[in-house]
């Protein structure tokens, strides 16, 4: 971590002295978390289309924000983040409109994943995985089935001590928006107020704020009940069939990681043959498969197998029953605002 | 008195001499990779922050009055007092180390100093996941209560204040007992007798003689471990378990999650000028301690 911090320190000096073209302008600059697709992906593109692509990785959303603003996105061609930031990028006019004509295989995506509220009909934008944000526990140690959001935020005297919450701010401060019935883009100061008032509270019958290692948690048996997102939930479930994941009744977030092509990218026909050929069914339906993340393309879904819907009943999560849910957006200005919350939260006893 | 000033004068002249671009490769090193990249960011903590993140080019002193709002003023003191109270603890065990280890027979010495630094060896987060291995609820502290005997609930030891005091007394301890050794095995054993034969008995000896004669390397221990605590971000982050954020957690999570750069740069300025500031101390304090050394 701290060799890693090293290394984005200096990629992030880098960034601000140079400002563009520190990768090399021959190939395919494709951006992605590691392990968030194939790891032959590159090279089966490589080999389909004739073309060079070279994948580069970023730790986190405002990892490559940063060197996108930085560099005003010349450098790279395709990137995925998730949709608050591909609304930022498409904001700060770095991301490419969209040309449809290019991308047949947009074809396989459910018609609701041209609906999404950041980016309707998808004009700068295409979904690669969604998902929820809900409760993940251990069905043998926790007693009855949660059904709350304050399950989590007011647990019960025998799980005090047992959940953790996610430590990303817009999730953590998402947690107690939704369980107030609130909106979880508000900006509205008093209902910030009320979000952090009852999140103190909580802080004093958490175990942990955890973000990577919340289903390991799980399983070993340190935390019995855990705040996640669908799909980290599932690694637990993979390791332990009594963790169950379940969307409290108050509702969740619905996120979207996307795939954003850039405006400065100077190998456009390249980058959408490479969105195209990421949403045929096999290459898609690869997320799906092996990082257990639902991915809105209707006949990669239709390939998973009963069996596996029912080891993984979140994965079978219908992509109408998923629009339901508020998307997570960018705020803008309040941003600076729910940092300064989640360090009021942090810095009290 | 002059036999004893020329030698000064002669090593001072010596480095004059030394050719300037011997150092040429560390200068450039330095300004190239530490110097500029400081003055970027503090440039940074005068401008604003982009509406997406990124950086709005337009002065301002918001960022450094923000330092001094109470929330972030309180992150600081409260991460000055786990500084302090780890360099504290780690001067006390180091010291105690070290003092036996120069007692040790010479022979001995050099092995028990390479077991107090073989931690060093192994990579800083291996030896921090150590800790969360034997403190959490299912650990090997827990596992051996059990094993004995003991069937109530532990009190909770993982991600606590206490989590994060252990880990850094840990992880920093190796540099006060070479810091303290240094001086305490220079100790000319003559002193001590010398004070013995005056009449000290062997407390009064150590609080009198030995003690002053080695409060620099004390103060460097010190100073090493609380300007590496005040700064840490990862210990805070595992053995805390997120739930208390030391000022190097907020420095991280200003560039990495809020995206406000010039506030991070203006929290991280803060943090290096009270690190240049205590190291400045204590190179004064130690030079004045060695000068008074050889009035004597």
């Amino acid at each position: 971590m701290i060799k890693d911090f090293t290394l984005r320190g200096v990629a992030v000096t880098a960034g601000l002295a140079v400002s563009a073209g520190m990768l090399s302008a021959e190939t395919l600059v494709v951006s992605n978390w590691d392990g968030y697709m194939a790891p032959d992906a590159i090279d089966a593109f490589n080999k389909a289309t004739d073309n060079e692509a070279e994948l580069v990785l970023h730790g986190t959303n405002e990892e490559i924000m940063g060197k996108l603003i930085a560099s005003k996105g010349k450098g790279y061609d395709v990137v995925f983040v998730s949709s608050p930031f591909a609304e930022a990028l498409n904001n700060l006019g770095l991301a490419e409109t969209l040309d449809h004509s290019k991308i047949p295989n947009i074809k396989n995506l459910y018609p609701e994943a041209m609906e999404l509220s950041h980016d309707t009909g998808n004009t700068f934008s295409i979904p690669y995985a969604w998902g929820t944000t809900g409760l993940c526990y251990r069905s043998d140690l926790v007693e009855g089935t949660p059904d709350s959001w304050m399950d989590l935020l007011a647990p019960s005297d025998d799980l005090k001590g047992k959940t953790t919450m996610l430590a990303t701010d817009r999730w953590l401060l998402g947690a107690a928006m939704l369980a107030k019935g609130y909106s979880v883009n508000t900006t509205d100061d008093a209902e910030l107020a009320a979000v952090r008032d009852q999140l103190i509270e909580t802080k004093g019958t958490l175990l942990a704020y955890d973000d990577t290692t919340f289903y390991a948690k799980l399983v070993s048996g340190e935390a019995e009940m855990v705040h996640a997102w669908d799909g980290w939930c599932n690694y637990g479930i993979a390791e332990n069939a009594d963790i169950k994941y379940t969307i409290p009744k108050e509702g969740s977030d619905l996120w979207a990681d996307t795939m954003v092509i850039l405006k400065n990218s100077e190998h456009k026909d390249a980058a959408y043959a490479f969105v195209n050929f990421i949403l045929a069914p096999e290459n898609h339906g690869w997320a799906a498969e092996n990082i257990l993340y639902k991915v809105p393309n209707k006949p990669a879904m239709e390939t998973l197998s009963e069996e596996f819907i029912a080891q993984f009943p979140n994965m079978g999560m219908a992509p109408d029953e998923l629009m339901a849910f508020e998307q997570l957006r960018d705020v803008g200005e309040s941003q600076r605002a729910y940092s300064r919350i989640v360090s009021e939260i942090k810095a009290s006893n | 008195m002059h036999w004893r000033i020329a030698p000064q004068i002669q090593a001072r002249r010596m480095i004059d001499r030394k050719p300037l671009y011997l150092m040429t490769p560390a200068l450039a090193w330095l300004t190239a990779f530490m110097v500029v990249p400081c003055l970027m960011i503090l440039a940074l903590a005068f401008f604003q922050r982009g509406i997406y993140g990124g950086i709005d080019y337009t002065f301002t002193l918001e960022n450094i009055a923000l330092v001094f709002d109470p929330l972030y003023a309180n992150i600081f003191l409260k991460s000055a007092f786990i500084a302090g109270l780890s360099a504290t603890i780690a001067v006390v065990i180091g010291y105690a180390a070290a003092f036996a280890i120069a007692a040790a027979p010479a022979n001995r010495q050099a092995m028990l100093l390479f077991f107090a630094v073989l931690p060093f060896w192994s990579n800083y987060l291996v030896r921090t996941y150590a800790w969360i291995v034997m403190l959490n609820r299912e650990g090997l502290i827990a596992g051996a209560a059990q094993w004995l005997g003991y069937d109530g609930e532990l009190p909770k030891m993982l991600y606590t204040e206490t989590a994060v005091v252990i880990g850094l007394v840990y992880n920093y301890l190796p540099f006060v007992i070479l810091a303290c050794y240094a001086p305490l095995s220079r100790l000319n054993p003559e002193i001590a007798e010398a004070s013995r034969d005056l009449g000290g008995n062997g407390w009064t000896t150590f609080r009198r003689v030995i003690l002053p004669m080695t409060v620099p390397g004390i103060a460097t221990g010190f100073v090493f471990v609380f300007v590496l605590s005040i700064g840490n971000f990862v210990t805070p982050a595992l053995l805390g378990g997120g739930q208390f954020q030391m000022i190097g957690n907020l420095v991280y999570a200003q560039f990495l999650t809020a995206n406000d750069w010039p506030f991070g740069a203006a929290l991280s300025m803060f943090l290096i000028a009270i690190m240049m500031g205590l190291l400045t101390l204590q190179t004064y304090a130690s030079e004045r301690a060695s000068g008074a050394g050889r009035e004597e």
